[in-house]
């Protein structure tokens, strides 16, 4: 297959007054799979249906490959999507909405159906060829719309949360066979979600969108261990964030004073003077009894099988904590000492 | 060479065929036939070009350069500067054809204004014809190609095009013929403007006199209208909510047939019910023969008059009510009078405090539906008014009767029209609010209430006799063609079918005889021409409104509905006075007709097609576009298989109202194109009521046959084993989320 690279340049797209998506750039390397992050409505769907051609920008350029296809209209882009709907005709048996696409183009029937049935076997589904849509489980529409889209083999494959209508355990193998897919073929796939979790498991990168601007671009380690900001850090998994005070001591390093407690922490070239840091829950051991720097009291304690979450009251406010110690629970009202592992507390701009 | 600009190609070729080949103006046979040919070079069949250099019209000529100039952008140029070019050539021509075509008539200039200020010349013009069609299409698309090219309408060239065709179609034939009517209001019969007609017309004791409130003479047609529609709608609306309650709050055993009357007036010609009220209470109607019998009273004409017309009405109207009203009490959610029912409210208050109140708005809309229906009616008041005239027959009366006063006609019109449009305004206002209806999710189970016996007494009351007297009436009108003659000798005859629909053999093969042959081919074949041009203009207008974004939408929607508002006598006098001259000069041809069908049932088959189109997922278009189909691709392979069950019902509406429509035809007919209704029409005028009577019958089942074929025709929808109608589309298309 031709995979493609995408650019965005300065794209903008308004609805009336309102701009869903303000001045993005970003490019996407070709045989990559880059996620798109973000609560509903940053607009993460806005430019995913931009590079579609579903809508065009309002401003600034879209290139696919080496083509230029800011006005180039969606029929007539090497674009393929699979919806969130999965949108497969209902009237349409599996087979004729899998070669339905190579049809439009002028392919001759008994060629798009043999092409057809290589898709249908790629995403592993024989046998269903003369099933109508209505007859398949949730798991094989996904399935069929998958084919539907890599048959036409195109240089950019789009997925719009394609796996919101899945249940849970469904959703895993899914989002595994899709990124095997994509790294078996050598696809550019751009996928859209609202789940971190999902964008951390499948993307090569991952693109972070808030309010119709990009928040932070990056690998799924580097957003998690290096959020920009305080959006970021939130959305992508849970994070504490409590305010503190940064003196610089060197080119990398400062002391950040949090509470009683000074960490020796990487300033990430922030000035000195107030501060936030992002703790992640996991990031937080806690001792039953002993004195310490930082003590509390465990207000709310929740088993969850595989881990516990307790609300800790401290002097810094209170904490969100993930436990793996299942054996040895906390009760409600256990006073307990507090510390941190410096690898998930992370120096963040201040409010 | 893209496909972009063969299509630029095709539509130059289109015009260069409209300028060079084929007669400009409209000739006096169908140009189909071929005839013109022969006198190709001839001043009435001539091409614009051969009429620009030989006959005395120079003016076409420029025409002809705009289309050359066009050829012109097909050599490799920008793309920016070729769309553009197009949209200034295309829009230019566009404007420029249709300025010649109104600026010079019959007789040089057309307005004073111009003769004054331009020489004189010799030459004059007909009504534009193929050739001047062919090229006035070839501007319009290549205006909207130019538009596409822009990145308008997302780039699409069908979608930009189509949208640009039904503008133009619906400003032709619906908003410029208001336009003229409104027009026709201010001048006086010479045609001259003159402002003080207006007064004269629209204030009359004829149309606002109240003198019937003494008693002494009668009310002004204007009052007529409004008593009759207020009463009308009064009735209808309390009638058909009695039918909607039987049918859903009792256990009453006979709900189908209550269904079948509801079907009954879709396929009833106009005057079916008229007549079958005459053959019961005419003056030889049963009741009068019985009364004369039995205490030999004089046979009198009491039903005609207001009485009349508003039983007729209510006869004709109810079911829609009815139909209007059943889908309201159905949406009652049955959890909200069951949680009155625990709040200890006994059957009456549930009723009256909750059951009542949340069918308001529909009652509001049922009443304005009816009301409409009542100003718009012009059979039954032409049938039993009498000396009780309404607006719709005024109209008709000062066109076609001995005053011939089209200024009149015009501003009755208009009066009609506003009060139309208030109805039809105030109708979408409570349609806007019809929340309480649909409060209830799907989720919602629980019996509905029955109804509080006094309530349940009143409606049997009032509903059963009403439904006997329905079919007693269609059984008369049924039975009516049977006899000798209704009133004197009811010997059992076949001669009422044999004098309309006779046929003879001989040797040179069938003769159609009867006399009712030629008006019966004549509805058939313009019926058939019109329902599928009907149907797919409706379709692709709520295509473009449901699934196409662009600017001036609401415009867009507001035209393509306009004409649903238009009573049908209005919209008979307008397309006279549009259709009667150059440029556009049909009148006296089956092709106003046609048109006139079309875009007098155009809105249905564009709220046929929304209602559907909504229930269609928007991201299966897109896949189908992000698969590589464009819009018309699309269109027919995923939409239209879809839309199965919207297309049999915009046809079956568009057939049935082109053949059962009068109120409009009998402005438009001619000699050579007569449709049944006028027929059937003139036969009551003659009191002719057994060929009348056996006419109707035969619609009847003609417009059944036209039903069971158009289903047949169009097959059925098939979206899998399990799923069967609407709901599999709505779940498979849906977002879960």
């Amino acid at each position: 297959m031709k995979a493609a690279s995408i650019e965005f340049q300065n794209v903008r797209k308004l609805y009336g007054d309102v701009a869903a998506v303000n001045g993005v750039s970003f490019t996407i390397a070709p045989r990559t799979l880059v996620t798109l992050l973000g609560p509903s409505g940053c607009g993460k769907t806005t430019i995913l249906r931009m590079i579609a051609g579903l809508e065009l920008p309002t401003a600034g350029s879209i290139r696919i490959g080496d083509a230029d296809v800011t006005r180039v209209s969606a029929s007539e882009r090497d674009v393929s999507m699979v919806f969130q709907s999965y949108a497969l005709f209902p009237h349409m048996t599996v087979l004729d909405n899998v070669s339905y696409g190579l049809t439009v183009s002028g392919q001759p029937k008994a060629q798009a159906h043999e092409k057809a049935h290589g898709a249908l076997k790629t995403v592993g589904l024989t046998g269903l060829d003369q099933r109508l849509p209505s007859e398949l489980s949730g798991g094989q529409q996904q399935r069929v719309a998958v084919a539907r889209a890599l048959v036409l083999e195109p240089s950019v494959l789009l997925f719009d949360e394609p796996l919101s209508n899945l249940d849970a355990r469904l959703r895993r193998q899914m989002r595994e066979e899709i990124r095997d897919l994509q790294q078996r073929l050598g696809l550019t796939v751009v996928y859209v979600t609202h789940d971190q979790s999902e964008a951390l498991a499948v993307s090569d990168r991952i693109i972070v969108m808030d309010k119709a601007v990009i928040a932070q671009e990056g690998a799924p380690r580097e957003l998690y261990a290096q959020p920009k900001d305080a959006f970021v850090a939130g959305f992508m998994g849970e994070a504490n964030r409590v305010p503190a005070t940064l003196t610089r001591r060197d080119a990398t390093l400062g002391d950040v004073a949090l509470g009683p407690l000074t960490l020796t922490l990487p300033h990430r070239g922030l000035a000195d003077g107030p501060i936030e840091v992002a703790i992640r829950p996991e990031a937080i051991e806690l001792t039953a009894g002993g004195p310490s720097p930082l003590s509390g009291v465990v207000r709310k304690a929740a088993y969850l099988g595989a881990t516990m979450e307790y609300t800790v009251e401290t002097a810094i406010g209170p904490l969100f904590v993930i436990d793996g110690g299942v054996d040895r629970p906390l009760t409600v009202g256990t006073a307990v000492a507090v510390a941190f592992t410096p690898r998930g507390v992370i120096v963040i701009p201040p409010r | 060479m893209s496909d972009y600009r063969r299509a630029i190609a095709f539509w130059i070729a289109v015009g260069a065929g409209g300028f060079l080949l084929v007669p400009w103006y409209a000739l006096q046979d169908s140009v189909f036939a071929l005839g013109w040919l022969a006198h190709f070079t001839e001043k009435e069949a001539a091409p614009a070009l051969l009429q620009a250099i030989r006959h005395d019209h120079p003016w076409l000529m420029p025409l002809g350069l705009f289309v050359a100039a066009g050829g012109a952008l097909l050599a490799p140029l920008p793309r920016r500067f070729r769309s553009n070019a197009l949209i200034a050539l295309g829009g230019a021509g566009f404007v420029y054809c249709f300025a010649q075509g109104f600026a010079i008539g019959p007789r040089g200039w057309y307005f004073d204004t111009f003769a004054a200020a331009f020489p004189a010349f010799k030459g004059s013009q007909e009504g534009m014809g193929l050739g001047a069609m062919l090229v006035v299409t070839c501007f319009g698309m290549l205006f909207a190609l130019g538009l596409a090219g822009r990145g308008y309408f997302k780039g699409d060239a069908f979608v930009a095009g189509s949208v640009v065709a039904v503008a133009v179609l619906v400003s032709v034939f619906t908003f410029f013929p208001v336009f003229k009517i409104l027009i026709s209001a201010v001048e006086d019969n010479n045609g001259a403007f003159s402002l003080a007609a207006l007064p004269g017309r629209l204030f009359t004791q004829k149309v606002w006199g109240l003198g019937c409130v003494g008693g002494s003479t009668r009310c002004g047609v204007a009052w007529n209208t409004l008593i009759l529609a207020l009463l009308c709608a009064f009735c209808c609306t309390g009638l058909g909510l009695g039918f909607a309650l039987i049918a859903t709050r009792t256990d009453f055993k006979r709900k189908r047939l209550l269904r079948i009357l509801t079907v009954l007036p879709i396929i009833t010609p106009p005057f079916v019910i008229g007549l079958g009220l005459i053959l019961i209470f005419g003056r030889s109607g049963v009741i009068n023969q019985l009364l004369e019998w039995a205490f030999g009273l004089q046979p009198g004409r009491w039903i005609y008059g207001l009485q009349g017309v508003l039983l007729a009405q209510v006869f004709a109207f109810t079911p829609i009510a009815f139909l209007v009203l059943i889908g309201v009490v159905e949406g009652v959610s049955p959890g909200m009078e069951e949680a009155a029912q625990t709040l200890r409210a006994d059957r009456w208050r549930v009723f009256a405090d909750i059951s009542l109140p949340l069918m308001r708005p529909g009652l509001a809309n049922a009443f304005l539906i009816s009301f409409i229906e009542s100003i718009a009616d012009f059979g039954n008041p032409i049938l039993l008014g009498g000396n009780f005239g309404v607006l719709s027959t005024e109209i008709f009366f000062s066109v076609v009767g001995a005053q011939l006063d089209q200024g009149r006609a015009a501003t009755l019109g208009i009066l009609l029209l506003l009060f139309a449009l208030a109805a039809f305004f105030a109708q979408r206002q409570v349609l806007g609010k019809k929340v309480y209806t649909s409060l209830a999710g799907k989720g919602d189970s629980g019996l509905p209430t029955q109804l509080p016996d006094n309530v349940r007494r009143l409606c049997y009351s009032i509903a059963v006799p009403w439904a006997l007297l329905t079919l007693v009436i269609y059984a008369m009108a049924m039975v009516g063609g049977f006899v000798e003659t209704w009133g004197r000798d009811y010997t059992f005859t076949l001669k009422h079918y044999a004098k309309a629909f006779s046929i003879e053999f001989s040797s040179h093969g069938i003769i159609w005889a009867g006399a009712a042959w030629n008006s019966f081919w004549t509805t058939i074949k313009l019926s058939a021409i019109a329902a599928p041009l009907t149907a797919a203009l409706g379709i692709l207008s709520a295509w473009l409104l449901t699934r196409q974004k662009f600017a001036g939408q609401g415009a867009f929607e507001f035209g393509t509905m306009l004409s649903f508002a238009i009573p049908g006598t209005v919209i008979g006098v307008s397309y006279i006075l549009a259709f009667n001259v150059p440029p556009i000069e049909v009148t006296g041809t089956g092709i106003v007709l046609i048109l006139c069908f079309i875009f007098r049932n155009m809105p249905v088959g564009v709220r046929a097609g929304m209602a559907a189109m909504t229930q269609i997922d928007k991201s299966l278009d897109e896949a189908s576009i992000t698969l590589g189909a464009r819009g018309f691709t699309t269109l027919r392979r995923v939409i239209l298989p879809l839309l199965k069950p919207a297309i049999v019902a915009a046809l079956v509406y568009s057939f049935v109202r082109a053949v059962t429509t009068v109120s409009a035809v009998i402005f438009l007919v001619s000699a050579e194109y007569e449709m049944a209704t006028t027929y059937i029409i003139n036969r009551v005028i003659n009191g002719d009521y057994g060929v009348a009577i056996a006419y109707c019958s035969v619609l009847i089942v003609l417009m059944l046959a036209a039903i069971w074929l158009i289903q047949k025709l169009v097959g059925e929808r098939k979206l899998g084993r399990r799923a069967i109608g609407v709901p599999a589309v709505a779940t498979l298309g849906r977002n879960a989320a």
